[in-house]
């Protein structure tokens, strides 16, 4: 499909979209004016397509520095009366939670709807926290998809809903959501025609509002708060009626005898109780919840109370489950729950088909049909799975994070500081692949610009050598106040800003340290190199990693300063489209004694041992670590 | 829109909500729901185009009229670790293929394809392509990568539809090793039983890549199509 489609698409057309790509459809549908991010697998396409049709659907987009940020863009822009869209995974409304806990206090105008990409089972992330909880701390009404369709629809719905009761939405997606690809019928798209409210003459792409003053309602000082929050919570309870009422919330029913056992699952969870109900021929009805929070209960009340019993499949937390419980504490009724609480569901991980069966099974074995078919895996096979080799993520050929890595061991090496007295304090990025062998660089992690904190930290709580590792994009996104801190707090450690020009593990997105925006135009470049000076750090040295020599000599004199030193390694990432090709290397095999440092110091997808030799292949991009470390210069340029 | 006229078209919306508010949707039966279903888990590494061909198959899938759900795991996708795609034919909700329930196991890499055996049953369709790519810290593990002709008879012993090709050779033969996923495209629809047509999944192809490789690709296409067809005669 082209992507211009999701402009272009007419109403009543089907697409088979991807979750991300359905919901940049929503907003398209929706006429947003503004929208921001900052990357976070799973949401991670929703940004990488806006920076490509952003101008065309009249959206001012940026990939902000933070969540935080990203967070107060669309909350002004909404205040000054404009449709906004901010999204981000899971852990980056933990960053934005600052901001956003309020922003139920100070309302909107213009419709806001905030997409959050929860990531169950931990593919890419550092925690499996569940949103639900933050639309409970803060108060902020949430629906929640469980297919594109529904994240196209839920998202228009959600601007509805935004501007009738003047309140952010969240749409709460999954993973298997996110990352799902399905058939979506495209609703109507009537592009709006570009005004200017403030009556300023404007050249911009996108619609401009315009922002009333009222600091009564605004400016959150104590007793206007206070006066908020009381409006804030009669407002929910406004909205509850909405949600009882909502068809979002819908049952499911096998047939017209009403069974004993009933379903409340809501997103990806759904999908799986659906599929296994129908294709065991359970009697068990389903109400499916779209509208999450606030909790539709009258809804729930009367789902449940002719029940004997209720399954809740949800993924992550007994969110729904414990509203469940008060329900029925509250009316006194005699249903039982199965739920995580009492581990009829897993209470960690995503569900599967596997697992919703498995659980149903706990409680109506007897009436689950057998799976005919069984997977009898033989013995031969068993033994064989045993015995496959791991295939870990690596860094890509040619990657600066793996010569820095190799000149910073070498560094401490040289200098005698055993590997056991080296603290390396890691980051949220391609370079927390350090964590395997045979780099072992990363030593701890918490989140996202946490090392330099956390290296900080060490620093003060122990004797040993410290080092830290940042990316360009995340020392910006949170790496700039601890480097201060530490600075002003006249720490000892070194911290490393892997700056490879790009946000590289979630695909390649641009940031403030790249001369261009999140739009495709032109933007001022930030110097990182300015920035440490600017925080007041006297030891600022920028190193191409992939000169081994150079940025080992720059680490051993870091190491010996009393104070934090920075070192900048910047080599761009190499999945960067357009660079210009270097060339290969290979291996002269009259210089080569087989003692395989290549292969077992660099672990470079380019270099392999094939019949006792080590060779490199075809997927080399020349970037000559591995001449500049082998011990016997057996590693040479090849002749094309 | 003024906002009385908002307001408006909200109310009409609420009242649609409420008609809506009593009506119970009505679960199809099983035997309904599994007709017409064939399920494909795409498995192999990361780079090798495993995204782009089970989208191929799921379009063309719904050309043809069915409901179509793929799950995919993106994220570490272009640093060499394992990526795995399933598509599932028919009208199902779950994008995740129950153990033991594909249809067909397609597989990039050898060793992938035993990693992906939990998918499959005995009557699975195993299409996998025989040439390795061995993991590059290979040598900071125990455990060696297997022989691909151990690997190739245990599966060959063990299920009775297994079809190995040799991917990359046919994929350079088209013109380029990129097309090592149009070639296992086209051992796919060669395969008994695959529910779509070969020119609907040409078609879906044409739309999805750059026209520049059309004729490679098709080519390519072809030579996996035939590939499976002479393994289906043997």
């Amino acid at each position: 499909m082209n992507l211009k489609k999701l402009i272009t698409g007419e109403s009543g057309e089907k697409l088979f979209l991807l979750g991300n790509e359905a919901a940049v459809r929503g907003i398209i549908e929706s006429n947003v004016s503004i929208a921001s991010t900052y990357p976070g697998t799973p949401s991670s396409e929703i940004g990488n397509i806006l920076y490509l049709l952003a101008k065309e659907s009249g959206i001012y987009f940026e990939f902000s520095i933070n969540e935080k940020v990203a967070m107060e863009v669309a909350a002004s822009s909404s205040i000054s009366g404009l449709r906004s869209f901010t999204f981000m995974k899971h852990v980056g409304l933990n960053v934005a939670a600052d901001s956003f806990v309020s922003t139920g206090y100070v309302g909107t105008n213009g419709g806001m709807v905030i997409l959050v990409a929860d990531d169950p089972s931990i593919f890419s992330s550092q925690n499996e926290q569940d949103t639900r909880h933050y639309s409970r701390l803060a108060n902020i009404p949430t629906l929640e998809p469980s297919n594109p369709q529904e994240v196209k629809d839920m998202i228009k719905y959600g601007y509805e809903l935004s501007e009738e009761f003047k309140i952010p939405i969240i749409i709460r997606c999954t993973t298997r959501v996110s990352h799902m690809r399905g058939v979506v019928e495209l609703g109507k798209y009537q592009k709006e025609k570009i005004t200017d409210k403030s009556s300023k003459n404007s050249n911009s792409h996108w619609k401009k509002g315009y922002f009333e003053k009222n600091p009564e309602k605004y400016v959150i000082v104590p007793n206007i708060a206070r006066e908020l929050h009381e409006k804030l919570v009669s407002k929910i309870e406004s909205i509850e009626e909405e949600a009882n009422e909502s068809n979002l919330n819908e049952i499911y029913s096998i047939n017209e005898n009403k069974p004993k056992l009933g379903i409340i699952s809501s997103s990806s969870a759904f999908n799986y109780c659906h599929d296994v109900i129908v294709e065991d021929n359970l009697e068990i009805d389903i109400l499916k919840l779209g509208f999450t929070y606030p909790f539709p209960k009258n809804k729930v009340l009367s789902f449940i109370k002719d029940l004997d019993g209720v399954f809740i499949g949800e993924e992550v937390d007994p969110i729904m489950e414990k509203e469940v419980l008060a329900i029925i504490g509250e009316s006194k009724l005699d249903i039982k729950v199965y739920g995580k609480t009492n581990n009829i569901f897993p209470k960690t991980l995503e569900l599967s088909p596997d697992i919703v069966r498995e659980s149903l099974n706990k409680i109506i074995k007897e009436k689950t049909k057998n799976k005919e078919i069984q997977n009898q895996l033989s013995g031969e096979i068993l033994d064989l799975m045993d015995k496959l080799p791991n295939r870990p993520p690596t860094l890509c050929s040619g990657c600066g994070h793996r010569s820095a890595y190799f000149a910073v061991k070498k560094a401490t090496e040289e200098l005698g500081i055993a590997d056991e007295n080296v603290i390396f304090a890691s980051d949220i990025g391609c370079y927390t692949l350090g964590v395997s062998p045979p780099y072992e660089t990363a030593d701890y992690l918490l989140s996202m610009g946490s090392s330099i904190g956390d290296g900080h930290g060490f620093s003060k709580a122990t004797n040993q050598t410290v080092v830290s590792f940042i990316g360009d994009s995340t020392f910006f996104h949170s790496g700039i106040p601890p480097l201060i801190n530490g600075i002003h707090n006249k720490s000892n450690f070194v911290v490393t800003i892997l700056d490879n020009r790009i946000t590289a593990m979630t695909g390649g997105q641009p940031n403030p340290g790249l001369e261009v925006d999140g739009m495709g135009d032109e933007a001022p470049a930030i110097s990182i190199e300015n920035l440490v000076i600017g925080c007041g750090c006297k030891h600022v040295k920028t190193v191409n990693p992939i000169n081994l020599k150079k940025t080992i000599e720059s680490y051993k004199e870091a190491f010996n300063h009393d104070d934090l030193s920075v070192i900048i390694a910047k080599h761009p990432c190499t999945l960067i489209k357009g660079q210009k090709k270097k060339r290969k290397m290979k291996i002269k095999k009259d210089k080569c004694n087989n003692c395989f440092d290549c292969v077992n110091l660099l672990a470079c997808p380019s270099i392999s041992i094939r019949n006792d030799e080590a060779i490199i292949d075809e997927t080399c991009v020349g970037c000559t670590t591995c001449s500049q470390m082998c011990p016997n210069k057996a590693i040479g340029v090849k002749k094309e | 829109m003024n906002q009385t006229e908002k307001n408006k078209e909200n109310k009409t919306k609420k009242n649609k909500n409420k008609e809506n508010k009593n009506k119970i949707k009505n679960l199809s039966n099983s035997s309904d729901f599994l007709k017409n279903s064939y399920t494909i888990y795409v498995c192999g590494v990361g780079g090798q185009g495993i995204i782009k061909t089970s989208t191929i198959l799921a379009e063309a899938g719904m050309k043809e009229g069915h409901n179509v759900v793929t799950s995919e795991i993106h994220g570490m996708s272009q640093r060499g670790g394992v990526v795995s795609t399933e598509v599932k034919i028919g009208d199902y909700k779950s994008s995740i293929i129950e153990n033991n329930n594909a249809n067909m196991i397609l597989s990039f890499e050898p060793i992938e394809t035993i990693r992906g055996l939990d998918k499959g049953n005995k009557n699975t369709k195993l299409i996998f392509n025989t040439t390795p790519l061995i993991p590059p810290n290979i040598n900071s593990q125990e455990k060696d990568y297997p022989k691909v002709d151990t690997v190739t008879n245990i599966l060959k012993r063990n299920y009775p539809n297994s079809y190995p090709i040799d991917g990359n050779k046919l994929a350079i033969e088209s013109g380029n090793i990129l097309s090592l996923n149009m070639v296992l495209l086209g051992a796919t629809i060669a395969s008994d039983g695959f529910p779509l047509s070969r020119e609907t999944v040409i078609e879906v192809m044409k739309e999805n890549l750059n026209e520049k490789f059309h004729e490679m690709n098709l080519k390519a296409i072809n030579l996996g199509y035939n590939a499976m067809q002479k393994q289906k005669k043997a």
